[in-house]
């Protein structure tokens, strides 16, 4: 479903500020992996999703979704294959304008605009089915306009924008890292549903080796722009907080030095 | 008093036709958050090529009208290529197509800074002359409407939509598949064609078209907008009722200025007074926030 072939990126190269983000990412999913993504404080994870996702152009390999290179391709016309929930539950909406309008704006992804009406009336009722299957109450606010909304129900809102059209690919960047615990798990809780229900293909970062180990099929850890580890099937579910720290000393000679990621270890 | 009453059509009419104007100034300003400058230029364009059409050309004037919205949409076309293709900031880029808008303004007329058009040799859709202006009006009034209500349709439509959502969120709006680039060159180019009409209408209103006509047009359409958020922006939450309160801030900035005309300020000092109206109307937003930094309450405000 995704193939990622020796991508590097450099950023702000020959300066004082360069930064090799990413160097020589191989990666291959295939259909119904659901990926969870740990690793230390720049360690490329936010770097690889944005590559697949287009907003910067990779310097050098490729990456090739469901048979379609769209390594060349502008991160709008990406999106046709793509969901993306980001960290920030600012960034997935649109504030100004209404849930249903949102709503509508993602149904529409990877189809032409015209002149027809943003939001349709049998769209209405689908969004208000859509939106109660969430039981945040907001099935009777599809007018209201998303910048009223708390940050969770904006990630949920998102998440339901994002897969809606069910996507080649779901890339989630710490899409509960901002939220408090409650609500993150109610978020994470839908996020399993809907990647089940539809058989989707997600890659999901996490700083939460707990949830790491917990949710999908297959887990990878990144270091200083590689993925030094690559764990799928019953080894991955048998791992532990405490393998993984080891783990992560072993491939990697340094102590993991993601802040967040050693607080939640202790939970 | 009677004496000022008796005037006040005039300011009307002179506002309602800078209200297209700041509508095309509420598309860039509010709903893709961009400052265009362009429109000091365009508003200049509008004219230019509405009076010398009619004049020279002898053209239907709504045919003239109407090339003259095409001549606008092409300079916001020119800012928005500047800006999505050659990565220039709005604003510069506005700035660099209203200079070059001054020398395609001058060709326009033939070299000449300054070009009659009058109401007894043509016949011209609004004027300031007095037994006109209650036509005037209802014309300026009839194409504030048209144009209200075709912009209420287009921003509802898918297009409409993702030029929204392109203001609103640009991530968000890539993510889910829309070309921001495109999106704002379709903002600029309608927002400058109306400017150019309102430009087309204002050379009719004052019986020429003028090189300078578009200076300082950009604060005239950001004081119409601002003011009419201050004053209706709590009634008016329907999108076609904001870009009416446009109008409406527009109309009461120019009867503003005829008051303090009647009060005896220098006509000279009228563009000082229009920067100062805006940095005031642009601050309250600002200083009120300040203010409730300086004095946070300590219990709970009860909702």
């Amino acid at each position: 479903m995704l193939e990622i072939k020796n991508v590097h990126k450099t950023f702000n190269p020959n300066t004082i500020n360069e930064k090799k983000a990413l160097k020589g990412i191989d990666l291959v999913l295939n259909e119904g992996d659901f990926v969870t993504v740990i690793g230390g404080n720049g360690a490329g994870k936010s770097t690889m999703l944005n590559m697949i996702a287009g907003v910067y152009p990779v310097d050098c390999g490729s990456i090739v979704i469901d048979g379609i290179d769209v390594t060349k391709l502008p991160e709008h016309k990406r999106a046709a294959y793509i969901g993306r929930v980001f960290q920030d539950p600012m960034n997935g909406t649109a504030a100004d304008m209404q849930i249903d309008e949102n709503l509508a704006l993602a149904a529409r992804r990877g189809k032409r605009r015209g002149l027809r009406f943003g939001v349709s009336r049998k769209e209405r009722a689908e969004f208000t089915e859509l939106l109660a299957s969430l039981d945040l109450g907001l099935e009777t606010r599809l007018t209201s306009k998303v910048g009223l909304l708390s940050g969770g129900q904006r990630q949920a809102v998102t998440l339901l924008m994002a897969t809606m059209k069910k996507p080649k690919l779901l890339l989630l960047d710490e899409h509960t890292a901002a939220l408090d615990p409650k609500t993150a798990k109610k978020v994470l809780d839908l996020t399993e549903k809907i990647v089940e229900r539809d058989n989707l293909t997600a890659i999901m970062i996490t700083h939460n080796m707990k949830d790491a180990i917990a949710i999908g099929n297959r887990l990878i850890m990144m270091n200083d722009g590689k993925i030094i580890y690559d764990v799928s099937g019953e080894e991955k579910k048998a791992l532990t907080t405490a393998d993984l720290l080891a783990k992560f000393k072993t491939t990697s000679g340094e102590e993991l030095d993601n802040d967040r990621m050693l607080l939640s270890a202790d939970e | 008093m009677l004496n000022f009453l008796q005037s006040l059509p005039s300011p009307i009419a002179q506002g309602m036709i800078w209200g297209i104007m700041a509508i095309g100034v509420y598309i860039t300003y509010k709903i893709l958050d961009l400052a265009d400058l362009t429109v000091d230029g365009t508003l200049g364009t509008g004219g230019a090529v509405l009076v010398i059409l009619t004049t020279v050309n002898g053209m239907n004037i709504y045919l003239a009208l109407f090339i003259a919205f095409l001549a606008g949409c092409l300079a916001g076309l020119a800012t928005g290529i500047l800006h999505t293709k050659f990565g220039i900031p709005a604003i510069l880029a506005g700035i660099l197509t209203q200079l070059a808008l001054y020398s395609i303004n001058l060709r326009i007329m033939m070299g000449k800074a300054n070009t009659t058009i009058s109401w007894r040799n043509h016949d011209l859709i609004v004027s300031s002359n007095m037994l006109q202006i209650g036509r005037t009006i209802l014309v300026a009034a009839l194409f504030v409407a048209v144009i209200i209500a075709v912009l209420y349709w287009f921003f509802g439509t898918e297009i409409g939509h993702s030029i929204r959502a392109t203001g609103s969120n640009q991530n968000m709006a890539r993510a889910n598949g829309i070309n921001t680039d495109s999106r704002k060159i379709i903002g600029l180019v309608i927002s400058n064609g109306l400017v150019a009409i309102a430009g087309g209408l204002l050379a009719q209103f004052s019986g020429s078209a003028d090189i300078n006509m578009g200076r300082g047009a950009i604060v005239i359409g950001l004081a119409a907008v601002i003011i009419g958020e201050v004053i209706f922006g709590k009634i008016f939450k329907n999108f076609a009722l904001k870009l009416l309160s446009a109008v409406f801030g527009s109309i009461i900035y120019y009867i503003v200025i005829a008051i303090v005309l009647k009060l005896g300020l220098n006509a000279n000092d009228l563009k000082l007074f229009s920067a100062l109206v805006v940095a005031l109307f642009l601050g309250i937003p600002f200083w009120k926030s300040q203010f409730q930094s300086k004095h946070i309450k300590l219990k709970e405000v009860k909702e």
